[in-house]
C-alpha cells in the first residue's frame, strides 16, 4: 500500500508524485528548488568577491581554490555564476508574474463583458501576438537605452497574448456552465465570482502557462543579455558571462560560458519537465 | 477552390492589413514614447549639431501634428524610402538592402534543417515503437532546453577549437563559401526548433493514427505505407504545419542571435547594433520589417491549411 492510498486521495498532486516515485519530477523538483536557493542566497555564498580581477591566473582551468576556473580577467568564475543567478532568475519570474497578471486581467473583462470589450481587447491582443518578443524587447532598448529594466517589461507585454487567449478561452467556458448563473441569482458581486470561483477554477491552467512561460521568459532574457541589450558588463548575468566569455573559447577554455551555459539549460529543462506535469494535472483536474 | 474557402482567405488578407496597420502605429509611437526630446531620439541619442536638428526637423515633419508624421513615415515605407540613419549617415534602405540576403540564406538554411530533422524525427518516433522513440523523446526533451547562443558557443568550441571543420567567424564569398560558413549558425538556430517540431509531429501523428477513420482504413485492407500517407500523415499535417509556421516566421527575429555569435552582417546583427546605438529610426524600420515577415509568413500558413483542412483553418487566429 503506497503513502498515496493511505491518504485516502485527499493528498496534494506534488506529494503524489513523490509518493509515485516520478524520478523525473523529483529531479527536476530538486533542481529548481537549488536553482532558486542558488538566486537567493548565491550572493552570500561567493567565495571571492565577483567582480575583483585578478583573484587567480587568467583562465585557469577548474581547480580546488577555483572550483570553475577563472575567466579572462581572473574572475573567479564559481562567484560570478552565483552571484549572477539573482538577476538571470528574477528577471524571468517578473516577466511571468506581470504577463500572467495582465494577461489574465484583459482575459477575463473580455470573457465577462463580452461585445465590444471582446472585440477590442481581443484585436489589441492580436497586434502584439503580431510583434515578436525579441523585436518588441529590442524596440524598448533602443528607446529606453540598455539593461534588464526595458526588455523585462517588453517581454512583460509580449506574452500578454499567450496569457489572455488560454485564460479566455477557459473562463469563456466557466461562466457558460449552471453554477456560474446560480451565484449571479443569488446576488453575488462580479468581483466576488471572478476571485472566488472563475480564479480559482482557472488556477492550474494558468500555473501550467506560467511554469512554460518561465521558461521561454529565462531564453529570452538571456539572449537579450548576449546581445549585449540587456544586463552590462561587468554585472554576472548568466547571459553576459556566456557572450564574454566567447573570445576564450578559441583559447581552449570553454569554462566561462560553459558553466553558466550550463545553468541556463539545467533550469530550463527541469522547468519544462515541471511544466509538462502541471500540464497534466490541469488537464485532469478540467476533466 | 470553394467561395467559402476565397471569403476566408479575403477575410484573412483583411485582418491581416488591420494587423500590419495598428503594428506600424505601435512602432511609430516609440518616436513619442522615447524619454527626452524626440530629435535627440531620431538622431541617435546624441546631442546633435543645429544643422542635424534642422535636417531631422525637415525629414521627419516635426513641425507637423503626430499623425502627419506618421503618414509621412508610414508612406514612405510603402513607397520604399525608409528614411536616414543619422548614426550611420546612410539611407536606412542601403543599410538594409547590403544585408538582408544573407539572412534570408540563413533563415531559409535554418527552415531546411529544422522541417527534415524535425519533421523525419517526430514522423520516425511515432512510428518506431522501442529504443528509436525512447532516444527522440530523450534527445527532444533535452533540445528543446538549448537555446541558439549556448549552442554557438558549444559549437564554436568543437569546430572552432577542436575540430575545425567549419568556419565559426563571418559569412564568407560566394554561395557555395556562404552556405559552408552559414553551416554552424543555421545548426544553432534550428536545435531548439527541431526539436519542438519533432515533438509537435509525433503528437500530430500519433493522435491521427488512434482515430476511427485509420482502424476503418486497417480493416479494408490498405496497405499501411498508404494509410500513413494518405490517411495519418495527410490528416496531421495542418497541426504541423500550423504550429511549425508559427515558428519558422519568428526566425528572421531570431536569427540575430545566431548572427551576433557567429559574426555575421546580416539584418539581424544591424537590429542589434542599432539598438545598442539608439538609433531609433534602423530600429523602427526594421521591427516593421519583422513584424511585417511574421504576419504574412503565418499568413501564408493559415491559407495553405485552409486548402489541406478547411476545418482545422476557422480555429487558428494569427493575424
Amino acid at each position: 500500500m503506497s503513502i498515496g492510498q493511505l491518504a485516502g486521495g485527499r493528498i496534494s498532486p506534488v506529494a503524489r508524485r513523490v509518493a509515485q516515485r516520478d524520478p523525473l519530477f523529483i529531479a527536476a523538483g530538486v533542481v529548481m528548488a537549488a536553482i532558486v536557493l542558488l538566486a537567493v542566497l548565491g550572493p552570500l555564498l561567493t567565495p571571492y568577491d565577483p567582480n575583483q580581477l585578478y583573484v587567480g591566473p587568467v583562465l585557469s582551468p577548474p581547480s580546488v581554490v577555483h572550483l570553475m576556473g577563472t575567466d579572462d580577467l581572473g574572475r573567479d568564475i564559481l562567484s560570478r555564476v552565483l552571484a549572477g543567478g539573482a538577476a538571470s532568475v528574477f528577471g524571468p519570474v517578473v516577466v511571468v508574474v506581470l504577463s500572467t497578471v495582465l494577461g489574465s486581467t484583459v482575459a477575463i473583462l473580455s470573457a465577462w463583458y463580452g461585445g465590444w470589450v471582446d472585440a477590442v481587447l481581443t484585436r489589441i491582443t492580436e497586434v502584439v501576438f503580431a510583434i515578436p518578443g525579441l523585436v518588441l524587447a529590442i524596440l524598448a532598448v533602443s528607446m529606453f537605452g540598455k539593461g534588464l529594466i526595458a526588455p523585462v517589461l517588453a517581454l512583460s507585454i509580449a506574452y500578454l497574448p499567450v496569457v489572455s487567449r488560454l485564460v479566455r478561452a477557459g473562463a469563456r467556458s466557466e461562466l457558460g456552465k449552471p453554477y456560474m448563473a446560480a451565484l449571479r441569482i443569488q446576488g453575488v458581486g462580479s468581483l466576488a465570482i471572478s476571485f472566488r470561483h472563475l480564479l480559482p477554477a482557472l488556477l492550474p491552467a494558468i500555473l501550467a502557462q506560467s511554469t512554460i512561460g518561465f521558461g521561454y521568459a529565462m531564453l529570452d532574457l538571456a539572449a537579450i543579455s548576449f546581445l549585449g541589450l540587456g544586463a552590462q558588463p561587468p554585472t554576472s548575468d548568466w547571459g553576459v558571462m556566456i557572450s564574454s566569455g566567447q573570445p576564450s573559447l578559441l583559447n581552449g577554455a570553454p569554462e566561462q560560458s560553459l558553466f553558466p551555459a550550463l545553468l541556463v539549460v539545467l533550469t530550463v529543462l527541469s522547468v519544462n519537465i515541471l511544466g509538462a506535469r502541471v500540464t497534466a494535472w490541469a488537464e485532469r483536474a478540467d476533466a | 477552390m470553394t467561395t467559402g474557402v476565397l471569403r476566408r482567405v479575403l477575410g484573412k488578407l483583411g485582418a491581416l492589413l488591420l494587423t500590419l496597420f495598428l503594428a506600424s502605429v505601435v512602432i511609430y509611437s516609440a518616436i513619442l514614447l522615447t524619454p527626452g526630446d524626440p530629435v535627440v531620439a531620431l538622431a541617435g541619442g546624441v546631442r546633435p549639431t543645429p544643422e542635424l536638428i534642422a535636417v531631422i526637423k525637415a525629414e521627419h515633419h516635426l513641425d507637423q501634428p503626430v499623425w502627419i508624421q506618421y503618414l509621412y513615415w508610414v508612406g514612405g515605407v510603402l513607397t520604399g524610402d525608409f528614411g536616414t540613419s543619422f548614426v550611420y549617415k546612410t539611407p536606412v534602405v542601403d543599410l538594409i538592402g547590403s544585408r538582408f540576403g544573407i539572412t534570408l540564406l540563413l533563415v531559409l538554411y535554418t527552415v531546411l534543417l529544422i522541417v527534415v530533422f524535425g519533421v523525419g524525427s517526430g514522423i520516425l518516433a511515432a512510428r518506431r515503437r522501442g529504443a528509436a522513440e525512447k532516444a527522440v523523446l530523450v534527445g527532444t526533451s533535452v533540445g528543446v532546453a538549448m537555446p541558439t547562443f549556448v549552442v554557438a558557443i558549444l559549437l564554436i568550441f568543437i569546430f572552432g577549437r577542436l575540430l575545425g571543420w567549419f568556419p565559426v567567424f563571418g559569412a564568407g564569398e560566394g554561395l557555395l563559401d556562404n552556405l559552408y560558413h552559414l553551416t554552424l549558425p543555421a545548426i544553432s538556430l534550428s536545435v531548439l526548433y527541431i526539436a519542438y517540431v519533432s515533438r509537435i509531429t509525433r503528437g500530430a501523428i500519433v493522435a491521427q493514427a488512434h482515430s476511427e477513420h485509420v482502424d476503418t482504413a486497417r480493416v479494408r485492407g490498405i496497405p499501411s505505407e498508404r494509410i500513413f500517407r494518405n490517411h495519418v500523415f495527410l490528416n496531421a499535417s495542418p497541426q504541423i504545419l500550423a504550429i511549425s509556421g508559427t515558428t519558422i516566421a519568428g526566425l528572421f527575429a531570431v536569427s540575430a542571435i545566431a548572427e551576433q555569435a557567429f559574426g555575421i552582417g546580416g539584418i539581424g546583427s544591424l537590429l542589434t547594433e542599432a539598438a545598442a546605438r539608439k538609433d531609433l529610426p534602423v530600429v523602427q524600420i526594421l521591427s516593421l520589417l519583422l513584424v511585417a515577415l511574421f504576419v504574412v509568413l503565418n499568413a501564408v500558413v493559415d491559407v495553405v491549411i485552409a486548402f489541406i483542412d478547411p476545418d482545422s483553418a476557422r480555429s487558428r487566429r494569427t493575424a
